[in-house]
């Protein structure tokens, strides 16, 4: 079997256990309830929000418009300004980069700020593999890290934990003798083992929310302190983004910062938004003495190279639309086993990863399109579900996800085919008709093209006599 | 070529290769211009959002900023204060600390840089800086880090003492960046602070001091 069958079955087993998972269920649905009504009471003005969030993609497309231009001039400034600017076409190369810098500093431990491209690098997992210990710092990362487990939400990663499960976590991984039960008793044991970890860590890790061009600055969203940590106490800081990143002007940034927390959060504003425009300088007293920024493609180029599909690159990772999609807060983040979860993730997925690989993810959808109606940049997430289902079983390989094939596609394909044939040809169309109204009772529920729906549902019947049928016997013309 | 160069070229032609599309962009900024305060109530706003999120504000005037400060330093039991140097602000605490040492914790500058200072830094009670400016909108302390008032000041102590002057209060963060025309310079480290460190990882739980400062304090100066 290949890839995607096999991701697909995965897929679709992993969503069924968490169906059944009546935790995991309550977990989320209190979750999302929270951050819908928290978003929901700071988009109070209709009007505004749609300006707001009309400028916001006006800003995110037009960088992408420019960005060769402008990742050119964002590297210019980084380095006047002291920041030392690498270029990773791939993961493996960013993670490459990113050991070249930890081995030169004899880098033993690295303490991370929260970064969805260092889980796309797998970072941690690599520098382990090279004896470096990396240390997630977020609160919600540090706990499912220590439980050996993946983020489910790109905002809030140990979301599908309840408190009694990481109080267990924390008994049996982080300590023991604290009997740390309570949010506030948890979080004060953490901030005691990471403050620690910080004072000791010889290398920061850190994502970028956005990159100026026009400054060489990078910006950090957080609410913790940990990213500030990250970035200013260790000798050495090494930022990873995504090429997309990177937007034109400073006064690109405060609509689209408004627009990541209230997305996000419900917040007006996070804790701290960390400008960084360089490395220490000699008169002054902290701050790493290196910045590094790692910008990596994996895969946005190609996506770039496609009108529509280039609208995925506008995400600036709020999570909103996880938040609101009635799948993703049934299943859960974990179902999705990717990166980015939800209906960014669906349509990033396949086409980082090509269609072959995650093909399946974008049909993980009823296409309801609330994502579309909360996103903060307006990405067409619908329509790009839809590009990627057509180009599945299309006949044309399309520019961006060339791999796309194997034999479910082409069964696909053939069954397409054929139903067009069908309903395009009106003889064939009656005798399907027929042979449904005749046979179509006696196919049992349990042949795979069926079991799906009925293993939930009851089986539908088909009438005697159809539409075409009735109408004709009531004397009134059919055509 | 390194791998770095190579990739660098490779990416920046395969973008070039992208088809340019002719679609303009209009940006309407009018949203962004319509938040505007008068002096009276951006003072009120300001701190009505800032303790939303468990900041203390203390309306003070430059004339009993002092005690203002002495009364915090009593609440909170601060034995040991972080200060920066070369600033108005050390000078003016100097002074305090002379004229009055019952009423003035210790005073510790930030002198050698972190590599000597990390447990002065990380075993301090409290820190006290000055500030650039405020934001309304979003309840914001803006700082520039400098030589004199390091980045680590009002991060690593669990009390941070900020010193905020009301003529410095913007409406909005767009504001700030555009009349200060923040595309002209930056310095290494700026910062939005609004609030004391927080979250909200364990159950949407909103937990207070968790790897910053525990306790934020405005003396808003009027």
């Amino acid at each position: 079997m290949n890839n995607e069958v096999l991701s697909a079955k995965k897929f679709q087993r992993d969503a069924f256990s968490a169906l059944n998972d009546i935790q995991l269920r309550r977990n989320f649905k209190r979750a999302m309830d929270g951050l819908m009504e928290k978003r929901q009471a700071v988009f109070t003005d209709a009007e505004k929000w749609q300006q707001l969030r009309e400028l916001g993609r006006s800003i995110r497309a037009s960088a992408l418009r420019k960005l060769p231009d402008l990742l050119e001039k964002l590297e210019s400034n980084c380095r006047k300004n002291g920041i030392q600017v690498r270029w990773a076409e791939s993961i493996d190369e960013a993670n490459a980069l990113v050991l070249e810098i930890a081995q030169r500093h004899d880098v033993k431990s690295v303490v991370k700020g929260k970064s969805m491209v260092s889980e796309e690098m797998e970072l941690n997992h690599f520098l382990e593999q090279h004896g470096i210990e990396a240390l997630e710092a977020d609160l919600g990362e540090y706990i499912i890290q220590v439980d050996h487990e993946l983020p489910s939400h790109i905002i809030m990663p140990a979301i599908h934990k309840n408190k009694d499960q990481i109080a267990q976590i924390f008994h049996e991984k982080v300590d023991a003798e604290a009997h740390a039960e309570t949010a506030e008793e948890m979080t004060a044991l953490a901030r005691k083992v990471l403050r620690q970890k910080f004072y000791e860590a010889d290398m920061g890790v850190s994502g970028v929310n956005f990159a100026v061009a026009e400054t060489g600055t990078l910006c950090l969203v957080e609410n913790e302190g940990n990213g500030r940590f990250c970035t200013t106490l260790p000798p050495v800081h090494v930022a990873v983004m995504g090429i997309e990143k990177v937007v034109e002007r400073f006064e690109d940034v405060p609509p689209l910062l408004s627009l990541l927390t209230r997305s996000a959060t419900g917040q007006a504003i996070t804790t701290y938004f960390n400008m960084i425009s360089g490395a220490r300088k000699s008169e002054e007293k902290d701050g790493p003495h290196e910045v590094h920024l790692i910008l990596l493609d994996n895969g946005r180029s190609r996506i770039h190279s496609d009108a529509l599909l280039q609208e995925t690159l506008l995400c600036i990772r709020c999570g909103a639309c996880m938040n609101h999609c009635p799948v993703y807060s049934r299943i859960g983040g974990h179902a999705y086993d990717t990166t980015y979860p939800g209906p960014i993730g669906k349509i990033l997925t396949p086409q980082l990863k090509g269609l072959h690989k995650a093909g399946h993810l974008a049909d993980a959808s009823s296409l309801c399109g609330a994502c579309v109606e909360v996103c903060p940049v307006k990405i067409p997430i619908t329509d790009i579900l839809l590009r990627l289902r057509h180009d599945k079983v299309g006949d044309q390989q399309t520019i961006t996800l060339a791999k796309s094939g194997g034999w479910k596609a082409k069964i696909e394909r053939m069954v397409w085919k054929s139903w067009a044939m069908v309903f395009s040809n009106p003889k064939l169309y009656r005798l399907k008709s027929l042979a449904i109204a005749k046979m179509g009772n006696l196919a049992p529920d349990w042949l795979p093209i069926l079991r799906n729906w009925t293993s939930v549902r009851s089986t539908p019947r088909f009438a005697k006599k159809s539409l075409h049928q009735m109408v004709r016997e009531e004397g009134i013309s059919d055509e | 070529m390194n791998n770095s160069t190579s990739a660098r070229h490779k990416i920046l032609s395969n973008l070039r290769d992208s088809p340019v599309s002719s679609e303009k962009y209009p940006q309407n900024i009018t949203v962004m211009k319509r938040k505007c305060w008068t002096d009276a109530e951006k003072v009120l706003q300001l701190k009505s959002m800032m303790e939303e999120v468990h900041t203390e504000v203390r309306l003070c005037t430059e004339s009993d900023w002092e005690s203002t400060l002495r009364t915090v330093v009593k609440e909170k039991g601060i034995g040991q204060l972080l200060y920066g140097i070369k600033t108005v602000l050390a000078e003016q605490l100097l002074n305090m600390r002379q004229q009055t040492p019952d009423t003035m914790p210790e005073l510790f500058e930030y002198e050698q840089p972190i590599e000597e200072s990390k447990d002065l830094l990380f075993g301090i009670d409290a820190s006290i800086t000055t500030t650039r400016g405020g934001i309304v909108e979003t309840g914001s302390l803006i700082l520039w880090t400098t030589p004199n008032e390091p980045r680590l000041m009002s991060l690593i102590p669990p009390i941070h003492i900020a010193v905020l002057h009301a003529d410095t209060i913007y409406n909005t963060f767009w504001e700030v960046v555009n009349t200060e025309q923040w595309n002209s310079g930056m310095p290494t480290n700026a910062l939005l602070i609004s609030g004391p460190s927080k979250t909200a990882d364990i159950e949407q739980t909103l937990v207070y001091g968790v790897h910053g400062c525990k306790e934020l304090v405005v003396l808003l100066i009027q």
